[in-house]
């Protein structure tokens, strides 16, 4: 990119902090936005925890406030718990986890990354934000609604969703559900082709594919999957929307009817949705891992002081996971009716999605042995990201091997599985890289204190939260139900008290987060001023100062080795930005060169 | 610093404990009856668990190989500083180790291989049509918001006929006996899930899947909906009933009919058409 294109930082307030083109302003949007929808799903999780377990038991505050009404006595209508779980698995998933990591860290770190002064399309940038705003408005709105909000699950499936009498929320939520859905992915899209244009065009000089971090390459991937599975969501997510608005039948059998309702002329095949859905919601869980595996791998590497194990073979094992994840959608499918030959292939190419993770693992663990590892709070969180995400996929081999998925598929297992993926995954990432860059968004530094306490507290109460889901998860317990005592084998003592504790635990993780709020804030306004590169890391944002100027770099910068050369022997310090050629008397690895 | 290791250690120690102790608690492991927690009843279920148990001592073994690697790492390879504030010890400047990544790929892609071939003689028996039993259907069974209609052929031996016997949440079979139904859905999808026999089965609108199961012990069991159907979904719970004998079916089948007759029932509902009654 030209200096030509620098155009001075805009003055007028507007254009500078709201309608602004700055990607890290829009990146800073994203992270509160996204920081906001966490705090609204989170508190939803608490009242699902509630109501599982003291089913039906009068709940603080929102029992007084919406079901005081005598014919209820307090407690809480079932449709509203499946309201709750839909919401909360629908806003975790498209208004905080994918928005945060593409969007927020997405936007930060691309071109600072690679050296450029801004994103490709820095216009379509500001759009990608903005879209999201009526996607949360649908969804908010969905409460006023007749009939309250979707309660068909995140994963909406017809008729459930198709027939207006099926569920309350299907009467009119379900629309408004469909209408945020839409508008989320149309950010996620515009955001991608954003990343994969400023990727493939904007890099600085010297930035070879090859020397660029594993965050800017996780991203590109996770773009690349967006791009390419986001029309098939939005194209069943319209499907659904004509069925319900205009009449069609893509989704409704032959007489299709629930509830009193009318019938339906029908023809269409409810399986389809499931096909459609899967072929984007599969890789959408990988799209919601990449960037924490991309954010961990730089984390690890600069706090072992040591270069990153096996580059290569990770970045070839984020691509193995990026394209067979698109071979593996029908593992959610085992027991859906789907012929059971067509689960024999998927079965095997789900297993074998999980050794590009294996290796990625064996990578994180190869890249601190024999570092020099420094504590700081950053690398805690990568480290749980990495110690979690074990369980996470050691988790999923049991749901690959379809014979044990016959018995806890729709169970508490898979409830679990996802959890320690995106809670313990993604989450700990997401912490791990707010942490780690922090300094270079906002020119100050977090308490370091706080941070490790909200750590401790976090990693703890998020193992008593979602660890025994996968014993009550094999014993049986069926997900999406607010009373599993309705069962005699979910009625007995130790089931009920494992429900009780993960709700207490629960609870202190969710109080747990107020550190964390109050750590953000009290640090924006009054945290210790940040050098440019206070963790004396490699890659490019921290060759600029802190935080960066409008136009990023007041000289493009020059790049002369890959991003991970930590203590390379002869040379003063234990680090090589890749700004800074390489003194005369030391070599590198030749395997990088 | 380094004992920041010890947080993970304890971590990974108490999930292994977790689920260590699991299978000495009948409420914490696999559903079996209450009276014999160590028994798996059904055929499937007895394949299931086996594979269930080879897959957790696999991933147990992998989860400690890896944590304790994890953690060791942490500990031994901690920053120390000295008196002036230089590390003790300067990190090791390596990219990795080729050998090592073959290692690592090629073992564990030969174990998952191997799971993945091992489990597909089991699955093809529980799931594939062509496993199916070659016996008479037991029972049509159809979940509606938010019950298990059971329609069962009466004396000629055949569903759809006027003398079938209709019964509600309440479905009957022999013990080792290997039960047929055909799963059909009248509304929503719903899943027939019998957790205690590790049979599940969506039941979707416009599909008949046949479903068949066994038990070695007579009694009650429960039926569950897996699948969310709705706002009773959590509700939608069936009782299986297993006979110690045929004749024991036969007589309760018999006792039933004519109960069925007597009370005029005559003519049952359509699916398609709902009653009072379904949705209170």
């Amino acid at each position: 990119m030209s200096d030509a294109h620098v155009h001075p930082r805009p003055r007028n307030p507007l254009t500078r902090y709201v309608f602004s083109t700055d990607h890290k302003v829009i990146a800073i949007q994203f992270l509160f936005t996204g920081l906001f929808a966490f705090v609204l799903g989170g508190l939803m999780a608490m009242v699902i925890r509630w109501q599982l377990a003291w089913p039906w038991k009068p709940v603080p505050i929102l029992s007084k406030w919406l079901w005081s009404d005598p014919a209820l006595g307090g407690q809480m209508p079932p449709e509203f718990y499946n309201k709750l779980f839909t919401l909360h698995a629908t806003i975790m998933i498209f208004f905080v986890i994918i928005p945060l990591l593409t969007g927020a860290f997405g936007n930060f770190l691309i071109p600072l990354m690679i050296g450029a002064r801004d994103m490709a399309f820095p216009k379509l940038n500001m759009f990608s934000y903005w879209i999201l705003w009526p996607g949360i408005g649908f969804l908010l709105a969905s409460f006023f609604v007749e009939g309250g909000a979707s309660e068909a699950g995140w994963t909406g499936y017809p008729p459930l969703s198709t027939l207006a009498h099926a569920a309350p929320g299907s009467l009119n939520g379900q629309t408004y559900w469909l209408l945020s859905l839409l508008c989320a992915g149309v950010s996620s899209l515009t955001g991608s082709i954003n990343y994969i244009t400023t990727v493939v065009m904007l890099r600085a000089p010297g930035m070879k594919l090859f020397r660029m971090p594993m965050t800017v390459w996780s991203l590109f991937i996770t773009a690349l999957l967006q791009a390419v599975a986001l029309p098939v969501l939005t194209s069943a997510l319209v499907m659904q929307l004509l069925d319900r608005l205009a009449g069609t039948n893509f989704f409704s059998p032959v007489g299709g009817s629930a509830g009193n309702g009318p019938a339906a002329v029908g023809g269409g095949a409810p399986l389809l949705f499931q096909h459609l859905f899967w072929f984007y919601s599969h890789p959408a869980v990988y799209i919601m891992i990449l960037p924490g595996m991309g954010i961990a791998s730089d984390v690890i590497s600069t706090f072992s002081r040591k270069p990153l194990f096996g580059y290569k073979p990770m970045v070839i094992a984020l691509a193995a996971i990026a394209g067979m994840g698109f071979l593996v959608w029908g593992h959610h499918m085992f027991v859906s009716g789907m012929n059971p030959a067509l689960g024999a292939t998927f079965m095997v190419s789900t297993m074998m999605i999980a050794l590009p993770s294996a290796i990625k693992v064996f990578n994180w663990i190869g890249t601190m042995w024999g570092g020099r590892i420094q504590y700081t709070t950053a690398m805690l969180n990568a480290m749980a990201f990495v110690s979690m995400f074990i369980i996470g996929g050691l988790s999923g081999i049991f749901m690959a091997a379809t014979p044990v998925d016959i018995h806890i598929h729709d169970t508490y297992f898979i409830v679990g599985h996802i959890h320690y993926v995106l809670f313990g995954g993604s989450t700990f990432a997401l912490f791990a890289g707010i942490y780690y860059w922090f300094p270079k968004m906002f020119g100050r530094m977090m308490n370091e204190g706080l941070g490790k306490l909200h750590f401790l507290l976090t990693f703890v109460f998020m193992t008593g939260t979602f660890l025994f889901m996968h014993i009550v998860g094999w014993h049986g317990h069926m997900r999406r139900i607010p009373d599993p005592t309705v069962y005699e084998f979910l009625r007995a003592p130790g089931v009920v008290w494992m429900n009780q504790f993960m709700t207490v635990c629960a609870f202190v993780l969710g109080l747990s987060q107020l550190i964390l709020v109050v750590n953000f804030f009290h640090s924006i306004v009054a945290g210790a001023p940040a050098p440019d590169n206070p963790w004396k890391a490699n890659s490019l944002e921290w060759a600029t100062t802190s935080p960066p100027p409008h136009h990023n770099f007041d000289e493009l910068p020059r790049v002369f080795h890959p991003p991970y050369e930590f203590s390379v022997p002869g040379a003063e310090d234990d680090y090589l930005p890749q700004t800074s050629p390489l003194p005369p008397n030391i070599n590198l690895d030749p395997v990088m060169a | 610093m380094r004992y920041w290791s010890l947080i993970f250690a304890i971590a990974a120690l108490f999930s292994v404990g977790a689920f260590a102790y699991a299978p000495f608690s009948p409420d914490w492991w696999l559903p079996n009856p209450a009276d014999e927690p160590g028994h798996v009843v059904s055929k499937a279920g007895r394949e299931i668990d086996a594979l269930f148990l080879i897959i957790l001592w696999l991933s147990g073994i992998v989860f400690v190989a890896t944590q304790a690697a994890m953690v060791w790492a942490q500990f031994r390879y901690a920053d120390r500083l000295d008196a002036d504030g230089k590390p003790v010890r300067p990190a090791h400047y390596f990219h990795g180790s080729q050998r090592l990544e073959v290692l690592w790929t090629i073992v564990p892609a030969g174990i998952l291989l191997f799971l993945a071939l091992y489990q597909m003689g089991t699955w093809a028996d529980i799931k594939f049509r062509s496993a199916a039993p070659r016996t008479p259907v037991l029972a049509e069974v159809t979940a509606r918001q938010f019950q298990w209609l059971i329609k069962y052929p009466g004396p000629d031996g055949k569903i759809g006929t006027m003398d079938d016997l209709f019964t509600i949440n309440d479905l009957h079979f022999v013990k080792d006996e290997t039960a047929l139904i055909h799963l059909k859905s009248a509304d929503v999808i719903h899943s027939f899930f019998l957790p205690q026999m590790r049979i599940k089965q969506d039941a979707v609108p416009g599909m008949t899947i046949p479903v068949w199961f066994d038990s070695d012990r007579a009694g009650r069991f429960e039926l569950a909906c897996a699948e969310l159907c709705g706002w009773g979904h959590y509700k939608m719970r069936g009782e299986v009933v297993v006979h110690e004998t045929r004749e024991d079916f036969e007589a309760w089948q018999a006792a039933r009919l004519a109960e069925q007759g007597r009370s005029q029932v005559g003519e049952p509902e359509d699916d398609d058409e709902t009653s009072e009654g379904d949705r209170q």
